[in-house]
């Protein structure tokens, strides 16, 4: 068996870059077969598995300032909590691609792990997906439909680095090219704020960016080492990192 | 008290035979292919006898599954024998330029991501390994769909107690893994599923 060597897939994000437009949230929606919101759903029950959201420091006036803040699955590598508290264990962090696994199929719909999430990155299927007539012929065939009563989140688009492994075996590889695997958020960015890749390849860009003095991590202090890093110059916004979402939201 | 014992036992043999022998045939409904194909004919008397010509594997990776209808359309645009299969073929689809609704015996559920690539190129296992003999079967066996899951029989296999399983028989989950365990592999649950 020719496996791939393993990897730890990760992002960095730009602030500084980011212009909130949202392409990144849309782009997700189209590529992961999400449902056009329901009526009835609120920013807390609809399904957002990429989601900017907008923070300021507080100020008025000439001292307001503004970031934009893309949040998705940080994908944490060190007792992942929702791996750790899933009584179905319907999440795995997968060995070979360092990806945080979620199995709608085996799910119970419990939700502890989204009250385990620290980044409220978790969203849970309050109804059953429904498409206006003649838009379901648009749906990703690599992608299953998640059913109402099941929690889902970023997978990195797990379902292109499918079709990269299809393509890479088909030629008799088995390493992927790694230019054949970007997730649709990291493709829709008009700025190309997003850099995604192998954090194991010392030779890849996500590596570099990753450890850029610029570079901070969401909630570092928790411990759980997670896989998406963002960027700054601006001493204000890598301030935010270590503030909850509430005190984020409020600001 | 014997002969309670005695109806007892019978009854717990009736249920028995009931739900290893009526439960199967009440759980499938079988249903009809559009038109006979035979693999055999084509074999022997097309000449187009590689597997590749018809189920293509791309170089993308992506497995073209079933032959379109425009493919048969190359020698079938006029009827050349006599059969009602081959009739059925040149009215209904190649005249209409229809697609075939074939009912795939293979078919997994749809969140289950199954690569050909994979298996048929890089770690080059022969087709029969998975679907036995069908790529020369002379005719299409029935096609029995489960009620309650809308799954194909093959998925689960012939025998609802798996016992005697032969190799190619039913393809659960356990039975991919089952191989993969064979070749010393294990993967993670986002390869087979999607
Ligand atoms: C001339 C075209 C043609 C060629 C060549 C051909 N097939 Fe097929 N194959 C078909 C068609 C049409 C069907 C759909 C009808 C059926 O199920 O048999 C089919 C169906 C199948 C299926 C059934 C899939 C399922 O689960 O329903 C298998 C397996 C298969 N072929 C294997 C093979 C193999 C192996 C070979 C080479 C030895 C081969 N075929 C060559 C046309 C072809
Ligand atoms: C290379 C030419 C060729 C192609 C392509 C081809 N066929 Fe045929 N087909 C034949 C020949 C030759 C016969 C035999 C005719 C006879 O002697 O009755 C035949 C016979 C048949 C018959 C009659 C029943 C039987 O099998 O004896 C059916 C049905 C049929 N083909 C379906 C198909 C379908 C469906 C496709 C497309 C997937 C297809 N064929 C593609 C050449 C071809
Ligand atoms: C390791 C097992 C395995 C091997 C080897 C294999 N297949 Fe399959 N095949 C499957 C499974 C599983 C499916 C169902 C895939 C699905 O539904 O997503 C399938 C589906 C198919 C289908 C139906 C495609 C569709 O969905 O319309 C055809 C045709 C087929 N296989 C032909 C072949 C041929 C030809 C070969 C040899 C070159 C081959 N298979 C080798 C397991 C296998
Ligand atoms: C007859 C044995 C056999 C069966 C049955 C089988 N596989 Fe495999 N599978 C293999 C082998 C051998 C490989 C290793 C291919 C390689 O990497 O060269 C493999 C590799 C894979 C991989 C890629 C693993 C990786 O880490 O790259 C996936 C995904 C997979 N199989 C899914 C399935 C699914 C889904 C089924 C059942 C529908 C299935 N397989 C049934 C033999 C089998
Ligand atoms: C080697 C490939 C493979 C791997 C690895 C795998 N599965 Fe599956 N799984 C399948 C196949 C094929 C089916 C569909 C056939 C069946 O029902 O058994 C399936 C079916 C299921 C089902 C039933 C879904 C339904 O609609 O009936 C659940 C739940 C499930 N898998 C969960 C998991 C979880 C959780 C993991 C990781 C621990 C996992 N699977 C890993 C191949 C795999």
């Amino acid at each position: 068996m020719k496996t791939q060597k393993p990897r730890r897939y990760g992002m960095v994000i730009d602030l500084d870059r980011c212009t909130g437009c949202g392409a990144c949230m849309t782009a997700c929606a189209a590529e992961n077969n999400v449902a056009p919101g329901h009526a009835k759903a609120t920013p807390r029950t609809g399904l957002t598995p990429m989601l900017v959201q907008r923070v300021s420091n507080g100020g008025a006036g000439a001292d307001r300032r503004e970031v934009f803040i893309p949040v998705t699955c940080m994908h944490c590598e060190h007792e992942t909590p929702c791996v750790t508290v899933c009584p179905q264990q319907a999440v795995e962090l997968d060995k070979a691609t360092g990806i945080v696994n979620q199995m709608p199929q085996r799910c119970l719909g419990c939700r502890y792990c989204m009250t385990a999430c620290a980044y409220h990155a978790r969203y849970f299927n309050w109804w059953d997906p429904e498409w206006p007539v003649g838009m379901e012929r648009t749906l990703n065939p690599g992608v299953a439909v998640r059913m109402r009563g099941v929690v889902e989140k970023c997978n990195f688009c797990h379902g292109r680095l499918h079709e990269a492994e299809d393509k890479a075996a088909a030629a008799g590889k088995a390493e992927i090219d790694p230019a054949d695997y970007r997730p649709a958020c990291v493709e829709a960015c008009a700025t190309q704020a997003i850099v995604f890749g192998d954090l194991n390849d010392p030779a890849s860009d996500v590596r570099k960016a990753s450890r850029h003095e610029d570079s901070f991590r969401l909630l570092a202090r928790l411990g759980t080492e997670p896989k998406v890093y963002y960027r700054s110059k601006q001493e204000w916004v890598r301030g935010l990192a270590e503030r909850g979402q509430q005190e984020v939201r409020r600001g | 008290m014997i002969r309670g014992l005695c109806f007892f036992l019978i009854g717990v043999a009736a249920i028995q035979v009931a739900g290893w022998v009526g439960l199967p045939k009440a759980l499938y409904v079988t249903k009809a292919q559009p038109f006979e194909y035979r693999h055999k004919t084509h074999a022997e008397k097309s000449g187009s006898a590689e597997c590749d010509g018809c189920h293509t594997l791309g170089a993308d990776g992506v497995f073209a599954g079933l032959p379109k209808t425009e493919s048969c359309a190359a020698c079938h645009t006029e009827p050349q024998g006599k059969s009602a299969a081959e009739a059925t073929l040149v009215s209904s689809y190649v005249k209409t330029e229809k697609e075939t609704p074939w009912l795939v015996y293979a078919r997994q559920p749809a969140n289950v991501r199954f690569s050909h690539a994979i298996h048929t190129k890089r770690a080059k296992l022969a087709c029969e390994r998975c679907h036995g003999k069908h790529g020369e079967s002379d005719t299409l066996r029935p096609y029995q769909e489960n009620r309650i899951s809308g799954y194909s029989r093959d998925i689960w296999g012939r025998s609802i107690s798996r016992w005697k399983r032969v190799a190619n028989e039913g393809m659960k989950m356990d039975d991919c893994e089952g191989c993969h365990k064979q070749q010393g592999f294990d993967t993670g649950c986002l390869s087979c599923h999607r």
